[in-house]
């Protein structure tokens, strides 16, 4: 008994130490990701690139930003606590959520309490649908899709494609729709069009003898990394090597743990990020956050460092305080980020429309000697 | 004269139905004097239709004695169905509580059809079937709501499978969205709504439970052989409590659904039907105020946990273990069993 008691004790004494006590003159601003479960590697990279940023603009002295991050397991349910979570922490703008998904009901909520926010990398289209203080940093899906295969075509990739897709995502099928509908405008041949889920996603034999039957020369894969690393895997085993073209989802390939990444050699991916840049501000932001995390940072990083410094310009030229509560940062917010330009590091000259959708180019991408290199 | 003394079983129903009433009761109070912080208050909801999940699971599991293992998915026809209904009776309907109602009907009522279609031929097998049946029907009806378009139009209801082909009229909205599921869902769901729901769930359980039914599905449970020699239809019986448990079970998921702006069906997996499993037996089997307490509690508890950040779901699972030790070592029970009224000596906490 005495045990027992002294264990609940123990359990209420840990349960006790609160978060720090936090400042009264930085801006409080949350965003939700997945920083456990399988799409881990969104999550934390890009609060890690968040972070980065935050610190930055707090060493400068002049605006102050008190960044928080909660998981959200990559699920509505648990987006819509964590989300809960940072206004009872009393957040003032926010990061949305990191996935699509999630972003989609918590995009509701900031909707609802006029709490402005700019997702990092939640690419659906929905999540800024009739929503006027919702914006994104990443491209929206549909966006991707056509923008994928007019790069193909224009760059002379290939002239037969196939298509593996999961139908059970929302991310993979919203690309997959428009990457069809600009094949057959631009008269791009695709010669296998197979499909997984999410139950099935372990033996893609079937999709990959499909594709190299009907001797398909690229394989365009609009999914996540995870599944995108098997199918890479298994087409090596039976020695098929066609070109592989993956969206911003196969974007953490390379720091997948137990992947070979030599199977990944000549992967092309259209990202807006290219960690190899030589521009200024990119190799500074890889320096730390590779000093910091131990890892190259990838297009979710750099998009979560990008939101925050968009925030950091805004927020100087609204003149805004931290005393000033959410809906009226909101208004002000909603007024910056419709009318300023933003220079970051997925891109230059970036706008945002009146909708929230963003505006600017990609960049291609192709893994060569286990890193990414630019492909223009 | 009978005796005005209420016996065991009767008490227990009453301290849970009192118990439920003044939960309710207290946190309405708290929510509309703002003493609820933002956290509790988002999950109310939710936990009214977690505790109608872990309570109709027990009638499967805990009083017909089968164990299910695809839950969810009578969630997840509840749910998709509901909302489904709700949005089309939108026009039609203008209260919102109307329409949270019959969204929770319709969900329930498809759920039924579905729990008695799977039960006909599953329950009349003996040993373990129903278990992996039900876990492969969970996954089937994934698989179905991932695959479905239904949308909606001046002219009715499309619906179409594998893609999207309803060809809407203009005007005409898309309900459900393969693998999208459901989005721009109105936001009904009301914590008074969940509290109702929790309470008619409770009065059919207990109804059932202590009615002639009830008793043969005990039967059933304890002996079947025993049972069927006394001539009762024991397919009959166990079909009745399976499909109830549907019901509810579709009513809890239509209200899940209404309270968030956005459902998939990957929502209703193995995991979920395994957690509300949890939440049945860490309540005990065939207790319902046990697994009212379960569901609530270990709904909050990941929540409460959120300052341990990636250590958190690690630290859900100690609890659990924790828990489970404690509820089941002796010395904590007969500490438990000196705050129960008019507790018999001989009696056996089971």
């Amino acid at each position: 008994m005495k045990k027992f008691l002294a264990m609940v004790l123990a359990l209420a004494m840990v349960l006790a130490i609160g978060s720090a006590a936090f400042a009264d003159d930085a801006f409080k601003l949350g965003g939700t990701g997945p920083l456990t479960g399988g799409a881990a590697i969104y999550g934390n990279a890009a609060k890690n690139g968040a972070e980065i940023a935050a610190e930055e603009i707090n060493a400068l002295g002049g605006i102050q930003i008190e960044l928080k991050y909660e998981d959200d397991t990559h699920d509505a349910e648990k987006a819509i606590n964590a989300y809960n979570t940072l206004k009872d922490w009393g957040m003032q703008i926010s990061l949305g959520s990191v996935t699509s998904k999630p972003c989609e009901a918590t995009s509701a909520e900031t909707f609802e309490d006029r709490i402005f926010a700019l997702t990092p990398s939640a690419s659906s289209v929905a999540v800024v649908e009739g929503k006027d203080n919702m914006f994104q940093m990443c491209f929206t899906d549909p966006n991707q899709g056509s923008l994928s295969a007019q790069y193909i075509v224009d760059k002379g990739l290939a002239s037969k494609v196939a298509v593996i897709w999961k139908n059970d995502d929302v991310y993979s099928k919203g690309i997959y729709e428009t990457f069809m509908a600009k094949a057959a405008e631009l008269g791009l041949e695709v010669v296998s069009d197979t499909t997984f889920n999410d139950g099935n996603a372990t033996d893609f034999s079937v999709q990959i003898a499909d594709a190299q039957s009907n001797s398909a020369e690229l394989v365009f894969l609009p999914m996540y990394y995870d599944a995108a690393s098997l199918i890479l895997t298994q087409a090596a085993k039976i020695g098929y090597a066609p070109k592989y073209f993956g969206v911003d989802g196969m974007d953490g390939i390379l720091s997948l743990e137990g992947f070979d990444t030599a199977l990944a050699e000549g992967v092309i991916l259209l990202t807006p990020f290219n960690a190899d840049s030589a521009d200024e501000k990119t190799a500074s932001f890889v320096a730390k956050y590779q000093e910091k995390f131990g890892e190259i940072p990838n297009q979710f990083a750099a998009d979560g460092y990008d939101c925050v410094y968009a925030y950091y310009q805004a927020l100087t030229n609204a003149n805004a305080t931290p005393d000033m509560d959410a809906a009226a940062l909101c208004d002000l917010m909603i007024q910056q980020f419709t009318s300023m330009t933003f220079n970051g590091l997925t891109g230059n000259n970036v706008t945002w429309d009146t909708a929230g959708a963003v505006s600017k180019s990609p960049k291609g991408m192709v893994i060569q000697n286990g890193a990414y290199v630019g492909l223009d | 004269m009978k005796s005005i003394r209420l016996n065991k079983t009767t008490r227990k129903n009453y301290l849970t139905y009192g118990l439920v009433i003044v939960a309710y009761v207290i946190l309405q109070l708290m929510s509309s004097s703002g003493a609820t912080t933002s956290t509790l208050q988002g999950m109310l909801v939710p936990i009214c239709a977690y505790v109608v999940m872990a309570i109709s699971l027990n009638l499967t599991v805990g009083i017909l004695g089968e164990l299910s293992l695809g839950h969810a998915g009578f969630m997840s026809v509840g749910a998709f169905t509901g909302v489904t209904a709700a949005i089309a009776a939108g026009n039609a309907i203008p209260s919102a509580a109307i329409r949270l109602i019959v969204g929770m009907v319709v969900g329930a009522l498809f759920a039924a059809v579905i729990g008695f279609l799977i039960g006909i031929p599953v329950l009349r097998l003996r040993g373990d079937y129903l278990a992996i049946v039900t876990l492969a029907f969970g996954e089937i009806i994934k698989g179905i709501f991932n695959n479905l378009f239904v949308g909606i139009d001046s002219r009715g209801l499309h619906i179409s499978l594998l893609s999207d082909k309803t060809n809407l009229a203009e005007g005409g909205k898309l309900i459900i969205g393969g693998p999208m599921g459901i989005g721009s869902i109105p936001k009904i769901s009301t914590f008074t709504g969940g509290a109702i729901l929790i309470m008619i769930t409770l009065i059919i359980v207990f109804h059932l439970v202590n009615s002639r039914a009830g008793r043969a599905i005990m039967a059933v449970r304890d002996n079947r052989i025993a049972a069927e020699s006394i001539g009762i239809n024991i397919t009959k019986y166990k079909l009745m409590a399976f499909t109830v448990s549907a019901a509810l079970a579709g009513a809890a998921g239509s209200l899940f659904a209404m309270n968030y702006t956005t459902i998939v069906a990957n929502k209703f997996d193995f995991n979920t039907s395994i957690l509300i499993l949890v939440f049945v037996v860490l309540g005990g089997l065939g207790n319902m105020l046990g697994s009212i307490i379960a569901a609530a509690a270990l709904t909050i508890l990941p929540e409460a946990l959120r300052q341990f950040s990636d250590y958190r779901m690690l630290v859900y699972a100690i609890v659990l273990i924790l828990v489970m030790l404690a509820t089941n070592n002796d010395t904590f029970k007969a500490f438990l069993a000196k705050f129960k009224p008019g507790k018999k000596k001989k009696e056996e906490v089971s």
